[in-house]
């Protein structure tokens, strides 16, 4: 297995479809990812970005697998910070599926190197953002904060 | 089977449980082999436990090949913390925790 990883899981009460929606959509992504637009094609081998609201790429990547409302594999770099981009390319991975009324969604994040900088960032990242894209879909609301960029990155 | 809070609580209430989520924090991605190393639990309570922590989502499993490799998972506790922590507590929650940890410190060493 990879030297960094993580593996969340959460159960979200919808529809993989939906579920898809919220992970790839602006509309959605703007309101629980730190208002954030990914720029796609959603094809495999398509480049892949992450921008933040000022226009500036926060990470950027292809897509590496993608089977909508499944499956999709990113090769993902952060453009931020120096020492990050330094790390050279992590692989995230979305796994959605149905149980019953909810959503089990998994996101892995791995870089094949021993105590990457990236893999610790976006482990912090992750759990709000997800706290937060379950409240969304469940509620209708974001978690607060989390619909604005952070101030000072 | 979505996380209810009763199951993350009993999964939590158990200090052999925290022991193995202490023990994923350390390394993720262990094997149940690996985990069992350097416990004084038998192999079936170990599984026993993990079935527990997987039912409460606390523990998060991928099968690589014929391994199955655990990963501790924060999301259940992020979403405790997050309905009874208004944000604005949280800075200074972690300045008196770090204030704790560092008297504690000081006495022990």
């Amino acid at each position: 297995m990879a030297e960094s990883e993580f593996v969340y899981v959460t159960y979200i009460r919808t529809t993989p479809e939906k579920l898809w929606q919220a992970l790839t959509e602006p509309e959605f992504t703007r309101k629980f990812w730190v208002a954030t637009v990914q720029e796609c094609d959603w094809k495999v081998g398509a480049s892949w970005k992450l921008k933040a609201p000022d226009g500036r790429i926060a990470d950027a990547g292809e897509v590496v697998e993608i089977d909508p409302p499944h499956k999709l594999v990113l090769t993902w770099q952060n453009h931020l910070f120096p020492e990050m981009t330094a790390e050279g390319f992590t692989r995230m991975t979305y796994l959605l599926e149905a149980k019953g009324s909810f959503v089990k969604l998994t996101l892995t994040h791995t870089m094949d190197k021993k105590d990457s900088k990236t893999i610790k960032a976006v482990s912090n990242g992750w759990p709000h953002l997800l706290a937060s894209l379950k409240s969304l879909l469940e509620t209708g609301e974001a978690l607060e904060g989390s619909d604005r960029w952070p101030e000072g990155i | 089977m979505a996380a209810d809070v009763d199951k993350v609580f009993k999964a939590l209430a158990a200090p052999e449980r925290r022991l193995l989520l202490d023990r994923l924090r350390a390394e993720n991605g262990q094997t149940l082999s690996q985990l069992c190393r350097h416990l004084d639990m038998t192999r079936q309570a170990v599984t026993r436990h993990l079935n527990l922590l997987e039912e409460a989502t606390l523990v998060a499993t991928i099968w690589q090949g014929r391994e199955k490799l655990h990963y501790l998972n924060p999301m259940p506790i992020h979403e405790i913390a997050e309905r009874w922590i208004g944000k604005y507590e949280r800075g200074r929650l972690r300045a008196l925790a770090e204030l704790k940890s560092k008297l504690e410190e000081e006495e022990n060493g």
